[in-house]
């Protein structure tokens, strides 16, 4: 019995030994030399394999920053918090100009205010119901509402709201453009963090055929042209275009649209300009 | 032993009791890497590596360790313990000298450590009383019966990528049948051989 277990303990022990014998000197034969900045970036990024850089995740985009073929600006959902990092590792000067964006949902056709033509039965998918016929919804620019950003958004910072169009939520939004990719018809934009005034219709089509569609679209009725002080708001193609370098957002425009497209927010409902990945640097 | 003896060794365990068709072990990589047929051909490739050196060395281990001692109750713990040590010792070879083979593995590189095919043609050969010879032509044959398995099978599913499938049967359900029916038609090669 002892003699039993002597031998198994004495076997196995050898044997154990001359595999890791084995394994060590494999280990020093075989290592494989890796740039050690190429794992430090890849601690350094937001880790949500969102793809916004175009490469294949996190890891793929800290090789190609290390070999030269990123900018060091080129994450996407880090913003200028993880580029000026990024930068740091890599010795390079810090990118500067990056500001913050995030994702607004330019339609503001609710299911109470957009006109439908039909019923649409097909997958419930933004996509596939714009291959068909567009979904059911008159308005073939506005938002199809079956929620396809809401699951392409990696960092859930999207929702479906209660009247059909999606939210999102700014604290958690990185701009990661993941949104505006998967939309079919291109509702969602990426815009700067804290703009305050938005024209939510895409509609380029005259006032009258806007007006058969939805009762939240552009008219193009140039009200919003007559009365900003500060030439911020011009009715372009039929649809008004707010330049956002000259807006103060006084909210005179939004207050007089006929159809209440443009949203004005308050200051204090405005995005945070904070640079992405502050939160992150504090942690 | 005689060369015909070796042959019909060979085709038996690559064929009549091909491991994943008829002895049904190792699926789990045979249904995870027959995506693409390059990676179940290096799958394929790795897995003859570690089970035809398992199987060698689990037959010298039994034969000068374990039987002379009385010690064949650690038979799993160390043949688990040879294939550990096999595939790191692969892992390491491989990413040194084809890295894009090592991405291709993925995670199935470190897994053939939990492939029960190939602890199954370690505990076979334990089992039986093959001499150095005959195992390594037992661990071959199996190795390349679990390739051509894989290998068809890969073959199948690229094709199929372009099926009009019925929704009831896409992904693991058709993968599933398929080799079901891979099994049955492997079964006609138990005529190859008299029984014995």
């Amino acid at each position: 019995m002892l003699s039993s277990i002597l031998a198994a303990s004495l076997s196995m022990g050898l044997l154990a030994v001359a595999f890791a014998v084995l394994l060590v000197w494999a280990s020093r034969r075989f290592t494989v030399q890796e740039d050690p900045r190429v794992e430090l970036l890849a601690n350094l990024l937001p880790g949500a394999n969102c793809g916004a850089c175009g490469f294949s995740g996190c890891s793929g985009f800290a090789k190609a920053a290390v070999e030269g073929k990123a900018p060091a600006d080129g994450c996407r959902a880090g913003g200028p918090g993880v580029a000026a990092r990024v930068a740091e590792v890599l010795g390079v000067a810090a990118p500067a100009g990056v500001t913050r964006q995030v994702a607004h949902v330019f339609c503001a056709g609710t299911q109470a205010l957009a006109k439908r033509t039909g019923e649409y039965r097909g997958l419930p998918d933004c996509r596939a119901a714009e291959l068909v016929s567009g979904g059911g919804k008159a308005c073939t620019y506005g938002c199809l509402g079956f929620g396809t950003c809401v699951e392409a958004c990696p960092f859930d910072a999207l929702t479906m709201g209660p009247e059909g169009l999606p939210v999102v939520d700014e604290r958690k939004c990185t701009g990661c453009g993941i949104c505006t990719q998967v939309c079919p018809r291109g509702v969602i934009q990426l815009v700067d963090a804290g703009r305050r005034t938005f024209v939510n219709c895409l509609s380029p089509l005259p006032g009258k055929l806007v007006r058969q569609v939805c009762q939240a679209g552009c008219i193009a009725c140039n009200i919003c042209e007559r009365l900003c002080e500060h030439d911020a708001i011009h009715v372009l193609g039929n649809l008004a275009t707010i330049t956002p370098e000259l807006c103060i957002a006084c909210g005179q425009c939004s207050a007089k649209c006929p159809t209440h497209v443009i949203e004005c927010r308050r200051e204090e409902e405005a995005g945070e300009a904070l640079p992405a990945g502050a939160g992150q640097a504090a942690s | 032993m005689s060369f015909s003896s070796l042959v019909l060794l060979f085709v038996g365990s690559a064929l009549i009791n091909n491991f994943i068709l008829s002895r049904f072990l190792g699926i789990c990589a045979f249904l995870g890497v027959s995506k693409r047929l390059e990676t179940a051909l290096g799958m394929g490739a790795a897995v003859t590596f570690v089970m035809t050196i398992s199987g060698a060395v689990s037959w010298a281990i039994q034969r000068y360790i374990l039987v002379p001692f009385h010690l064949p109750f650690l038979q799993y713990v160390v043949f688990i313990l040879v294939i550990a040590t096999l595939v790191q010792f692969l892992e390491m070879v491989i990413r040194r000298y084809s890295p894009s083979l090592y991405e291709a593995f993925g995670i199935y590189l470190p897994l053939i450590t939990t492939n029960c095919a190939i602890l199954g043609v370690a505990l076979l050969v334990a089992g039986s009383d093959y001499g150095l010879l005959e195992t390594l032509v037992f661990s071959v044959g199996s190795a390349v019966g679990w390739t051509l398995a894989i290998v068809l099978m890969a073959g199948l599913r690229e094709e199929l990528e372009f099926a009009d499938v019925p929704l009831s049967l896409q992904g693991p359900a058709l993968s599933l049948l398929i080799a079901a029916i891979m099994s049955l038609t492997f079964m006609g090669f138990s005529g190859l051989v008299p029984a014995s």
